[in-house]
């Protein structure tokens, strides 16, 4: 035996190590006909594991203090070696993070990879999700800047809007009156710890998926369609064949990654906003606010819904819905297929104008809102609903066609 | 599928198309940051007529000798009127307490304005200062309403008012400008001088700005040449797979 051998064999009555590894990597085996949309996954754990890298760093020369935060930015932009490479990563890392995980739930959408058996994968999956956004929306006070302080206030004066303890609940979320140095403080320390939290509910995401294994473009399963030795005769092992052809994915993604970093980090203001370059005044309210990209779906929601009662809790309920609305899908879809390569013309129309309702909601909460535009969200917001309300009759009637036997490609 | 990715695409299209301010026309400001002279030129500018009232506390003077490539002692004999160490960022005597009783509001730190701002505006507004008699300073701007500040550089423009233009729609709005009082300067040497301070102020709100194109040249050809090994070496692992 090898000294290599020697050792694993050490190791491994100990500790599983090489279990591990075949369990997971060397003896996984995943559909051989994973396309395109497959990235996301793994590009989104990259993704946050630089966020947690930058983040890490940049909290070494960051100043959680409203007195300091906006100037220790600018330091670390100036001042630290590279530090604007590491900051501008971070800045790049969120909006590239939201990039990756909206693909990679449109690829969940279009293969049915919330069907059965993968309801609890898919629910992890939403729960991560909320996880991200609430780290996102901590992380955007840190800079301090007028749309940090402005959009951190428009979004916890959300909580006031709860009926009967929403003024209270408000003054707990911000720890003041207004957003101020406490609110900052608090936020800090959330927006350190979230992440881990993350990394965490990201392993158990893995755990599910490698119990279940994974779907894919055909939506059917593999483990259907064994060999002798139990092997589905579909799969592949996931290292090395998944290994390096995400190694390419990654490669690819980095360069449009860098393109932006290194060419046009604020891209154009969606996202670096150009009021975020003045520093938090709370006595000065910005001529308009918007939340950074990300979110503007959401906040278009939000503003669809008028007031009821003189207060807003429809449109915050509403806005939470668009998300809560996710964790229910599994048992919407009532449709024989999974994949959207078998599913009929009526889901393709719908999903068609699910993601338009989408980029429409998106782009209308970055706009000043007008009538028009108000009229334009109600309407899109109701369709961004009906795809998930209507779903359990008309993927019951849609024409599906007949499913393969075995992966196609 | 393919025609699913281009509605895709087609459908976001219209969020990248946005991203424009509404109001006052805004000239194109001429920056570019590797004209030396140009930015040598705006700095000087900044130092004599900006730097007394704003400050401009996150940078610092030998950091801007070294990208623009003035010396210590060039710097100490023409741009450091309040300090005399190099290392010192360009901070200013006045007190925000006084200044907010004087103009309204204290003049903002501009190191980072040219980013808040945008350089158009900046340059628009430099050149659009008018006379109106109304306010407090006897000047008005074109971009910002009610401005604060003065027209600190009266001298180099000399003193203009606005010529109204009332459209078909019953609109009125300035459509030019009449120079009322000569300045030092022609119009054209103007515009070129407050070019030049503009160009200074884009500098300054990220002075990494050329390194930062440069290295990212570098990144994208390395990652270029990663890209092709990556690729082959799947096609390598992926030839057995059909």
């Amino acid at each position: 035996m090898s000294t290599m051998k020697k050792v694993m064999a050490w190791v491994d009555e100990r500790f599983p190590a090489t279990e591990t590894w075949e369990a997971h990597l060397s003896k996984y085996y995943a559909p051989k006909n994973f396309n395109f949309w497959y990235f996301f996954g793994s590009l989104a754990l990259l993704v946050l594991v630089m966020q947690i890298l930058t983040g890490v760093w940049l909290a070494m020369s960051y100043k959680p203090d409203a007195g300091l935060a906006f100037a220790s930015v600018e330091y670390i932009m100036r001042d630290v070696d590279y530090g604007w490479l590491i900051r501008y990563m971070h800045s790049t890392g969120a909006s590239a993070f939201f990039i990756v995980v909206y693909l990679h739930m449109f690829r969940g959408l279009i293969y049915g990879s919330y069907r059965k058996p993968r309801e609890l994968l898919w629910i992890i999956g939403v729960i991560i999700y909320l996880a991200m956004m609430a780290t996102a929306f901590f992380g955007y006070l840190l800079p301090w800047g007028q749309m940090s302080f402005w959009g951190a206030q428009v979004i916890v004066n959300l909580f006031a809007a709860v009926p009967f303890v929403g003024e209270e609940l408000s003054v707990w979320v911000r720890g003041d009156y207004v957003i101020s140095d406490v609110t900052l403080n608090r936020f800090f320390a959330f927006h350190f710890l979230l992440p881990f939290i993350l990394a965490a509910l990201v392993f158990v995401h893995i755990v599910a998926l490698h119990k279940v294994g994974s779907n894919n473009p055909d939506g059917i399963e593999i483990k259907k369609n064994k060999d002798a030795n139990g092997i589905p005769l579909d799969g592949i092992p996931f290292h090395p064949y998944y290994t390096v052809k995400d190694i390419v994915g990654v490669v690819g993604f980095l360069m449009i990654f860098s393109a932006v970093l290194f060419f046009a980090p604020e891209m154009g203001g969606f996202f670096i906003e150009a009021p975020n370059f003045e520093p938090a005044n709370p006595l000065k309210t910005p001529e308009h606010i918007a939340p950074v990209w990300y979110f503007t779906p959401f906040y278009a929601m939000l503003r669809a819904i008028p007031p009821m009662f003189g207060s807003q809790f429809p449109g915050v309920v509403v806005m939470f819905g668009a998300i809560a609305v996710l964790f229910v899908l599994p048992w919407l879809d009532r449709s024989p297929v999974k994949s959207i390569r078998y599913k009929g013309p009526i889901f393709k129309i719908a999903i068609t104008i699910f993601v338009i309702s989408f980029v429409v909601l998106g782009w209308l909460g970055v706009q000043a809102s007008t009538p028009t535009k108000t009229l334009l969200a109600q309407i899109f917001t109701a369709l961004y609903f009906a795809f998930f309300f209507l779903m359990p009759w008309y993927s019951k009637i849609d024409k599906t066609k007949p499913v393969p036997e075995r992966v196609t490609e | 599928m393919k025609k699913l990715v281009i509605a895709f695409v087609m459908a976001a299209l219209p969020a990248f198309a946005l991203a424009a301010g509404a109001g006052v026309h805004l000239d194109k400001a001429p920056v570019n940051l590797r004209d030396q002279a140009s930015l040598q030129r705006g700095a000087q500018m900044f130092v004599n007529y900006c730097l007394s009232c704003h400050s401009a506390q996150f940078m610092r003077f030998n950091r801007m000798g070294a990208d623009l490539g003035i010396s210590d002692e060039q710097l100490k004999a023409n741009m450091m009127f309040g300090t005399d160490k190099v290392g010192d960022t360009m901070t200013i005597a006045m007190p925000a307490k006084d200044s907010k009783v004087w103009f309204g509001n204290p003049p903002p730190d501009l190191s980072v304005i040219a980013r808040a701002r945008g350089a158009d505006w900046l340059y628009t507004y430099m050149r659009t200062f008018y006379i109106d008699e109304k306010k407090p300073m006897g000047v008005n701007n074109a971009v910002f309403p009610d401005v604060g500040m003065p027209h600190v550089l009266w001298e180099l423009q000399g003193m203009q008012k606005p010529v109204y233009h009332t459209g078909e729609d019953g609109h009125t709005s300035i459509s030019g400008y009449e120079l009322v009082k000569a300045g030092t300067m022609t119009p054209a040497e103007y515009d070129a001088a407050v070019g030049d301070l503009v160009n200074f102020l884009v500098y300054m709100g990220e002075p990494v700005q050329l390194k930062r194109q440069e290295l990212g040249i570098k990144v994208l050809i390395f990652l270029a040449f990663l890209f092709v090994l990556a690729y082959l070496l799947k096609k390598e692992y992926w030839k057995d797979i059909h």
